[in-house]
């Protein structure tokens, strides 16, 4: 213990030994935390070719995405005019029809079916499901609504269906991702 | 810490002197839960639910370790390996029931153990810390009971692990990475359910090590009791044993017997049909429930319907939902009141009877009802009052009410009116209090 001044050799032991296990810890916490993110094989690129050709005017079908829903729907004229008369300065979540659908193909509204408030999948694009107050999507679970471009309406979902990231290979088939 | 009267552990053989001092294991047990444990002698029977958590805990372990036994964490076969347990094991069945019974019987005797905490103000200094670790064990005993929903893989614990990892994906900015991180995926699925599973293994045993900690913390300053005043005396106490392991005992019976008629008549009672049909992504039941023991903060999750300024109606009902437990976390310091029991309370009283108690069972009959009105109005007023009752009732109350006066003592309140009792200095029992009150200054203002 020399009573010298400045950095002792032994400081130099404390923060050198302190500051390794610093490092060591750090090394030791990243690979747990980062274990429990989606494995590499749950985020393998899937993506999914949805054929739409038997989908009338008015009807809509649940094809599968990454394990969840997504919905197609074959918007009817009444839909789309429906759709397009509100004023998206009101809606929660300010989007048109437009910018939800692909150009030229406004009739198909594809979204995805999981309800952006906790991940229920709304009711409306089965066979003589509810279609809710606006004519579009109706979440059982906590009575989110959503109209016929699949926009929040009311209830507690945040933001609208989401539409995810598809093209038309052709005028037939959809692909998804 | 115990009081100067508590009886010493003298080890009566040879051999127990020997193992007493090498490792002091059966001293330890004797000053918890034996004669060396001096208790309040005006105990109620709402003090038994203490015991009554504990065997529940330990109820849970067994039936869960022979669960597991019999169980496999995987999306194809978890549905058909507890089925299977159920149909095919011996006696699966009733492991099964008693394991999924004894949830909700741990919850009642949970929620009776609160309630008693909330209304004898045993929350309050020199008892803080005990409450905050009780806290902590209900966060926990929560955190808990859902994994074990999910692991049956039925369609309500599907859609259920779906909508409570979708409460953190509400939170701004880093909800839907930590969801997917929590997930492991962008759905429930085999990830989810193997870490559910590991996790639903592990917390019961950091339960145990909290109630350890949390009986730790009761033993220093010892047991309140239903006046709320501190022991002065050792007329004010009797040991644990044998006369708190006897009233245990005959709750124990009791339990045992209302557990039976649960388990082996209405196995199914508390449980939701929709369960046995399996987990099926693509369908969501018409009408999502969690478990009982959750709905009345369930009903607060979804109170909130529309924005709030800058905050979605999502966020809101999310931070309500947990906001409404760790306000429990503040309740030693927003009860200013130096009166513990509600009994010497008049004014506090009326609130806690006519508007917690009946909040509570709104919000819980709301919480199992579907989302349409009346019932979200409902929950709103409630959970209005809910945080009310907490932020401005008990500050204001306790800043205002005059209580009544308090016993001296506990044997004064147990027998004050009876002739021959030595209740106070000057009235017989001079010495001991004398000698008592140097070790335990009254902390009542009475």
């Amino acid at each position: 213990m020399a009573e010298t001044e400045g950095v002792r050799r032994r400081d130099f032991i404390n923060i050198a030994a302190v500051s390794a296990v610093g490092v060591a810890g750090v090394g030791i916490v990243v690979p747990l935390i980062s274990q429990m993110s989606p494995s590499a094989d749950v985020l393998a690129a899937s993506s999914t070719e949805v054929d739409i050709s038997a989908i009338k005017s008015g009807q809509a079908i649940k094809a599968i995405f990454r394990k969840q829903p997504v919905f197609v729907r074959n918007l009817t004229a009444k839909e789309i005019a429906e759709a397009d008369a509100v004023n998206v300065s009101t809606l929660r979540d300010p989007q048109t029809l437009k910018e939800r659908t692909k150009e030229g193909k406004e009739n198909w509204l594809i979204t995805m079916g999981v309800c952006t408030h906790l991940g229920c999948i709304p009711l409306g694009a089965g066979e003589g499901e509810t279609k809710g107050e606006f004519g579009g999507y109706f979440c059982p679970c906590h009575g989110s609504t959503y109209d016929t471009a699949a926009r929040i309406r009311k209830g507690p979902a945040p933001k609208n269906l989401e539409v995810p990231k598809y093209e038309f290979a052709s005028d037939t088939v959809v692909k998804i991702g | 810490m115990s009081f100067p009267w508590a009886k010493e552990y003298q080890p009566a053989s040879p051999l127990t002197k020997w193992v007493d001092e090498r490792l002091p294991l059966p001293r330890l047990i004797y000053n918890a839960l034996g004669a060396g444990y001096p208790v309040p002698r005006n105990l109620n029977y709402f003090w038994n639910f203490g015991i009554l958590a504990g065997l529940c805990l330990v109820l849970q372990i067994v039936t869960g370790v022979v669960m597991a036994m019999h169980y496999a964490a995987n999306t194809a076969v978890a549905f058909d390996t507890v089925e299977m347990t159920v149909r095919d094991v011996n006696w699966g069945w009733m492991m099964r029931y008693a394991h999924a019974n004894g949830a909700s019987a741990f919850f009642v005797v949970i929620y009776l153990h609160i309630f008693r905490g909330f209304y004898y103000g045993s929350y309050k200094a020199p008892r803080e810390m005990v409450w905050l670790l009780g806290v902590v064990i209900f966060l926990l005993m929560m955190a808990t009971a859902f994994m074990g929903y999910v692991l049956p893989w039925g369609q309500m614990s599907f859609w259920g692990a779906k909508v409570i990892t979708g409460l953190f994906g509400a939170i701004p900015f880093v909800g839907e990475p930590l969801q997917q991180w929590l997930l492991g995926g962008f759905a429930p699925d085999n990830a989810a359910l193997n870490r559910f599973f590991s996790l639903h293994y592990l917390l019961p045993f950091v339960i145990a090590g909290v109630v350890i900690l949390h009986i730790w913390a009761l033993h220093i300053p010892g047991s309140s009791n239903p006046t709320g005043v501190e022991v002065k005396t050792e007329s004010d106490t009797v040991p644990f044993y044998p006369y708190f392991v006897a009233k245990d005992g005959w709750a124990v019976g009791l339990f045992a017997v209302l557990f039976s008629i649960m388990l082996f008549y209405f196995p199914n009672q508390l449980g939701h049909p929709d369960n046995y049909i399996p987990a099926n992504p693509m369908s969501t039941p018409a009408h999502i429930v969690p478990e009982w023991y959750f709905w009345p903060f369930y009903a607060i999750l979804r109170a909130f319907t529309s924005d709030f300024f800058f905050i979605s109606a999502k966020l809101m009902g999310v931070m309500a939902m947990f906001g409404a437990i760790l306000v429990w976390f503040f309740l030693p310091w927003l009860d200013k009141s130096p009166v513990r029991s509600s009994n010497y309370r008049p004014l506090y009283r009326k609130f806690f009877w006519f508007g917690l108690v009946p909040t509570m069972l709104v919000l819980f009959y709301c919480g199992g009802a579907p989302a349409a009105e009346p019932y979200v109005m409902l929950s709103q007023l409630a959970a209005l009052y809910y945080f009310a009752h907490f932020l401005i009732v008990i500050p204001i109350v306790s800043a205002i009410e005059k209580p009544l006066p308090l016993p001296y003592s506990i044997t004064e309140s147990v027998l004050g009116n009876d002739e021959g009792a030595q209740l106070r200095p000057g009235h017989g029992a001079t010495e001991a209090v004398h000698a008592d009150a140097a070790v335990n200054p009254p902390l009542q203002g009475a």
